[in-house]
């Protein structure tokens, strides 16, 4: 396997609220500099180009920030971050000021502590909510400075009614414009870092406002549902649709048998929400809690993530074989996932001539919800209109997949619920459980038994990671280890935006039993190379695409791995707050080092996965009973709307 | 072979977003040339406008909402602006915004059944040594008293339909 | 339409081509001197020397360059560039290839305010009639070594675009929310690349400096503001019209010229400049004392200063871009007290508090529109709080 160079991993230049991102490193070289300056009388050796904000972080300094974000361009619009820089007139925001001179900063002189205040001030006058009544209470940026400024009355005053309705109309997000203090993160967060175009500001002046086209509701206008846009907002104007009421009738509910499928990146992030540093997986904790809550089995995502690779590694080959062995050329080749409903929806959207390249395999949520209204039920013997199933999900997405009319292959809704990590925390703490001091218990049978395949779901290369270690044993008939120690496939591993790798098969082996209905041999794969994307987050998904359709090297590939978020699911919209580059690093270290320690980390060799073909799917991958439970299809939905 | 105002509006922005070198420094010119046009930037306007330019429908009508002189919806034939500021103001706009209602008989910000005119506030619009001043489309008038109002609407319903209002101040 | 008092200007005596023929002959290091030496200062009101801006354009290193001029005279009060684009619009378009050469950019764009989309016609007459004359495009005036052709380019009505990296967002197809500074144009502006953004009227002195030397520009006016300005006087005067002197001069001085002697006040720099009452009419108008971009507006023995003020701030809240906290929120403030203050029902804590909250407006707003959008209530509060303060006569 080789490493080729990527695509031009820069993202479009951003648009409006455009900072103007110094290239720290070009400046290095041309100018050949550093530059000492002086914070709060502390002096600091710094690399031209580099802000006063980024310099008094590394001091230890802390400077105010509402519309800085880590992830996104710098705007310059809330001006909490302003300091004095001796020799200027007026005040400097500290983020978007990248010295390029010796300076004297101070960050908390009277005058710079009178115009924080007062730009607090001003905010509350427009921020109209009760801070007990918002979810964001204890994790809101506005409340957290309005303390630290010492704010104890409104000196601008402050609303008494809303102003705006708060618009419901998403079954992912929900905007409540009351709450809105235009720092404008959803709206780079939506145009730069997604590239997918929903919000933008609108009007000028004290009427400014942010809208989507034509101010239309959410629900009508093209939103993929990621949610990135809640994982920035600074106080509590966006936020999840969130079913919590609803699981807790039907956990109240005798007459329901309540079942939660558990994903690994929630698992991953949860002990943020309560107080953990990142990186801390609390899976088996959860377990435990979980049932305290009252949920009558829990059961692992990993499980059907497992069966998703099956499938979906099941389709690539036969769409391989059709394409290559039959010359039928109306397969659509790079088969792209599908298991992140941001993706699909974005595909779905931009270029919906492609939506035959999407996987017809389910997300794992789906196919989990498809088999516990059937398989589950049949074993059980409970009637499966009595079960209610409930997803833990990284994700805003996944609810808006659940409620397709297409998810209802079982007869009835395959999955009932999508919760996100945050509301399920907040169900947890609602019982009164600390959920770090859980003890730790398994998942539920007949279920139980996942491998490391599954868990890498979470991470962005994971889905890729996962098909191979099972394409590459299947075909070949030789372990993945040798050609990769432990079976940790690297190259497609990590944060770069757009990753492409190629793997030539030298050997190939005896068909297994599993797929001896669908192909007769392996000859036809023999030397092949196979060529491999990886994309996350839609800005870089969007520059496959582009290339694709511009007949780039990845029009070449034969198989693409998409996802939605920057960093896969565990950067998903629906994770806890704040979100930042090292808190997903963190997340993706907790995820891998789950999958290290499994014993089995091969999706074909799941035997929870072999007894559900055995006893269930008879027809085995892609037969007819999957095709029915397990596969579905996709909607060419278009940009335009009326 | 039937073509649709939709169809037209297409075709237009196809060519003035080429001419422009389809990049988006060519959104204002093109948003200007499709309102002097068509009255109006429709939403179906405003999306095949990002289509071409390879930007958010959502970003150009944040753009038109941002400037005054860009509508997201349909104004009269003659926009009257007449200015609001300081040297205007002193200079007696108060009397000739109330005949401007009056024989018109909208309120700013509105427009004539008719569809002829749309009465609209501007902020300075560099005319302070001849004030009242205001604009009509592109054509300027300045020290307009309450008595001529009459008449410049009139002469703006005569030119309807021939050349539209276009002038030059005069020095 | 009746006639203005312009008066006599010095860009009337001079030549067409003459200023640009003595420009190319100084070679580009000779322009920058000259406009350096000239002590000339941008016009527009911010008062950057334009030759350190053309310098610095000049030294930075790129593919491509931009010469913009701004004709987004937005200012209340302010109308000389109008008359300049109307009446000597050639020497606005000499002083853009001039500065094109200087600084090695082929490109001028002039940005006109829609308000004044009425100029384009013949603007776009005199650029053809220049094209032909060997003025524009390829080779100008003959010389292998300059090219250099000017578009024009409408505003669509927004007064914030008259700051300078505002006026760049909107070229770029943006809304004109002012950009982070640093970086300055003349390192990174128009698509990225190094962009010098003049004021009609500095560019319209450059041909006269060429041509004069800057000699004859810095031997005019004072120590810290040289040459002779263009000011645009209105309100309640008996001359209003655009009036040229050296700077320098005292308000008195200026008054009795347009005929304004029994003034109350005068809002000098428009309106995000500031109130001087007749008690300080000795003052200079320059920029080490009272500066201005040339608004000059004259307030009688009989106008309410807080009826003033108040259009002021109206102005402000419909022009705020709208983008950073204080200017958006603070001039709605401001302006919310003004009705107090109209009502006669605001106490002075409250008027102190705003006042405070003007101080954090100058400081911490992003652009000069928010930094300066509360100079006129300061100063009506410092000059007339006697007259604002505990009103009985409710205004409607």
């Amino acid at each position: 396997m080789t490493d080729k160079p990527i695509l031009d991993d820069t993202s479009r230049a951003p648009v409006s609220q455009r900072g103007y991102v110094i290239e720290k490193s070009g400046m290095d070289d041309a100018i050949g500099g550093k530059v000492t300056i002086n914070i709060d009388g502390k002096d600091i050796k710094i690399p031209l180009g580099t802000t006063i904000l980024e310099a008094a972080r590394s001091l230890g300094i802390r400077i105010p920030t509402l519309c800085y974000h880590e992830d996104l361009c710098v705007a310059g619009v809330c001006r909490i971050c302003v300091v004095e820089v001796e020799g200027q007139r007026t005040l400097q925001a500290a983020c978007g000021y990248p010295v390029t001179a010796p300076i004297t900063v101070k960050t908390h002189t009277r005058r710079v502590r009178q115009a924080r205040r007062h730009i607090l001030d001003l905010m509350l006058s427009k921020h109209y909510g009760e801070c007990y009544a918002c979810f964001r209470n204890n994790n809101c940026e506005l409340q957290t400075l309005a303390k630290e400024y010492g704010v104890d009355f409104f000196r601008f005053g402050h609303p008494e009614k809303p102003l705006y309705a708060v618009d419901r109309s998403s079954p992912s997000v929900i905007r409540d414009m009351n709450k809105c203090i235009l720092c404008r993160r959803c709206v780079r967060t939506c145009i730069d870092l997604q590239e997918v175009g929903v919000l933008e500001g609108h009007g000028r002046g004290a009427d400014v406002e942010i809208q989507t086209f034509m101010n239309k509701p959410l629900g009508e206008v093209i939103c993929i549902n990621c949610g990135q846009c809640i994982n920035r907002c600074p106080t509590g104007a966006l936020r999840a649709n969130d079913p919590t009421d609803e699981v807790w009738a039907a956990i109240d509910n005798p007459d329901k048998h309540v079942v939660i499928q558990t994903a690994p990146s929630p698992r991953a992030a949860i002990g943020e929400n309560f107080g953990l540093e990142p990186g801390t997986a609390l899976t088996f904790e959860l377990n435990t809690a979980l049932r305290r809550c009252g949920f009558d089995r829990v059961f692992d995502t990993n499980f059907s993530a497992d069966l998703t690779i099956i499938e979906e590694g099941t389709e690539l080959l036969l769409r391989l074989y059709k394409a290559l062995v039959e010359k039928d050329a109306s397969i659509a080749l790079p088969q792209f996932t599908s298991c992140s409903p941001g993706w699909v929806k974005f595909l779905e959207h931009f270029y919906p001539e492609y939506v035959p390249n999407l996987s017809s395999a389910k997300s794992p949520q789906q196919m989990f919800g498809a088999l516990i209204k059937t398989y589950y039920a049949e074993l059980n013997k409970i009637d499966p209109k009595d079960i209610v199933t409930v997803a833990l999900m990284p994700c805003s997405a996944k609810k808006f997949e659940c409620n397709r009319p297409e998810m209802c292959d079982s007869g009835y809704k395959d999955v009932d619920y999508g919760l996100t990590t945050r509301e399920l925390a907040q169900m947890i703490s609602e019982t009164g459980i600390f959920l770090p001091d859980m003890p730790r218990s398994d998942f539920d049978d007949p279920f139980g038994t996942a491998t490391g395949s599954g868990v890498i779901f979470g991470a962005t290369g994971g889905v890729m990671e996962a098909a191979l270690r099972s394409v590459y044993e299947l075909v070949s008939g030789e372990r993945i280890e040798n050609i990769f120690e432990h079976a940790d496939i690297i190259p497609v591993r990590g944060f770069q935006g757009v990753k492409y790798v190629e793997l030539t098969l030298d050997k190939i082996g005896p068909v297994p039993d599993l797929l001896k209905p669908l192909v007769p041999n392996w000859d036809w794969l023999k030397g092949a190379t196979v060529k491999l994307g990886v994309a996350h987050g839609t800005a870089n998904a969007k520059r496959v695409m582009d290339d694709i359709k511009a007949g780039g090297k990845f029009s070449e590939c034969h198989f693409i791995e998409f996802m939605a978020c920057p960093g896969g699911c565990l950067g998903g919209g629906g994770q806890p707050i704040p979100t930042s580059p090292s808190i997903r690093e963190a997340r993706a270290k907790a995820i891998y080092a789950e999958d290290s320690v499994y014993e089995i980390r091969k999706s074909h060799e799941n035997p929870a996965v072999l007894k559900v073909y055995n006893e269930f799917l008879r027809e085995g991958p892609c037969g007819h009973k999957s095709h029915k439970l397990l596969h579905t299809s996709y909607i060419e939905r278009g940009k335009y709307i009326s | 072979m039937l073509v649709t105002e939709q169809d037209r509006l297409r075709d237009d922005i196809l060519a003035w977003g080429d001419a422009g070198g389809g990049s988006r420094e060519a959104l204002i010119p093109l948003l200007q040339r499709v309102q002097q046009k068509y009255g109006e930037i429709s939403d179906f306007a405003m999306q095949v406008i990002a289509d071409v330019l390879s930007i958010h429908p959502v970003e150009v009508q944040s753009v038109i909402s941002f400037y005054h002189f860009l509508d997201l919806s349909a104004r009269g034939k003659f926009i009257i602006r007449l200015c609001r500021t300081i040297s205007c103001d002193i200079a007696g706009k108060d009397r000739l915004a109330r005949q401007l209602e009056n024989d018109l008989g909208i309120s700013f910000g509105e427009t004539t059944n008719d569809g002829m005119f749309t009465l609209e506030w501007a902020n300075c619009i560099g005319m302070c040594d001849q004030g009242p001043a205001m604009l009509i489309n592109e054509k300027v008038f300045t020290r307009v008293t309450p008595e001529l109002v009459h008449n410049v609407l009139q002469a703006c319903r005569a030119s309807f339909g021939n050349i539209g209002l276009e002038g030059k101040e005069e020095l | 339409m009746s006639p203005s008092h312009t008066g006599e200007l010095t860009f009337s005596t001079v030549k067409p081509r003459v200023g640009l023929q003595a420009a190319l002959d100084k070679g580009r290091a000779g322009i920058v001197a000259e406009v350096s030496g000239s002590g000339l200062k941008g016009r527009g009101g911010a008062g950057f020397p334009t030759g350190v801006k053309w310098n610095l354009a000049a030294a930075t290193v790129a593919d491509e360059k931009f010469v913009v001029c701004n004709a987004d005279e937005g200012e209340p009060g302010t109308f000389k560039d109008r008359v300049i684009l109307n009446r000597f619009a050639d020497l606005v378009f000499e002083g853009m290839i001039i500065a094109g050469y200087a600084i090695g950019a082929q490109k001028g764009i002039l940005y006109l305010r829609g308000e004044y989309s009425y100029l384009r016609k013949d603007l776009e007459k005199t650029l053809e009639r220049m094209r032909t004359e060997g003025m524009l495009g390829e080779r100008v005036l003959g010389r292998d070594d300059v090219s250099f052709d000017i578009e024009i380019f409408i505003g669509s009505g927004a007064y914030v675009c008259g700051e300078e990296t505002a006026l760049i967002e909107s070229l770029e197809g943006q809304r004109g929310e002012p950009r982070n500074r640093p970086p300055f144009p003349v390192n990174t502006g128009y698509k990225g690349r190094p962009t010098v953004v003049n004021n009609v009227e500095t560019l319209a002195w450059i041909p006269s400096i060429m041509a004069r030397g800057a000699d004859w520009f810095s031997s005019l006016g004072t120590d810290k503001s040289k040459g002779l300005k263009l000011f645009s006087v209105s309100g309640d005067v008996e001359r209003p019209g655009v009036y040229e002197f050296p700077w320098g001069l005292t308000i008195a001085d200026l008054m009795r010229e347009v005929g304004g002697e029994n003034a109350k006040a005068v809002q000098v720099g428009g309106a995000s400049g500031y109130i001087v009452p007749a008690r300080d009419f000795e003052r200079h108008i320059a920029f080490e004392d009272v500066p201005t971009g040339g608004a000059v507006i004259v307030f009688g023995p009989h106008r309410d200063m807080l009826q003033v003020v108040s259009n002021f701030m109206e102005f402000f809240v419909g022009e705020s871009c709208g983008q950073c906290t204080p200017c958006r929120e603070g001039n709605v403030k401001l302006l919310e007290g003004l009705r107090l203050l109209e009502e006669g029902r605001c106490s002075t804590r409250q008027m102190r508090e705003l006042c405070a909250l003007g101080e954090t407006m100058q400081q911490a707003s992003k652009c000069g529109l928010g930094q300066s959008s509360p100079n006129a209530f300061l100063s009506i509060v410092k000059h007339y709080g006697d007259e604002i303060m505990g009103r009985t006569d409710v205004i409607v």
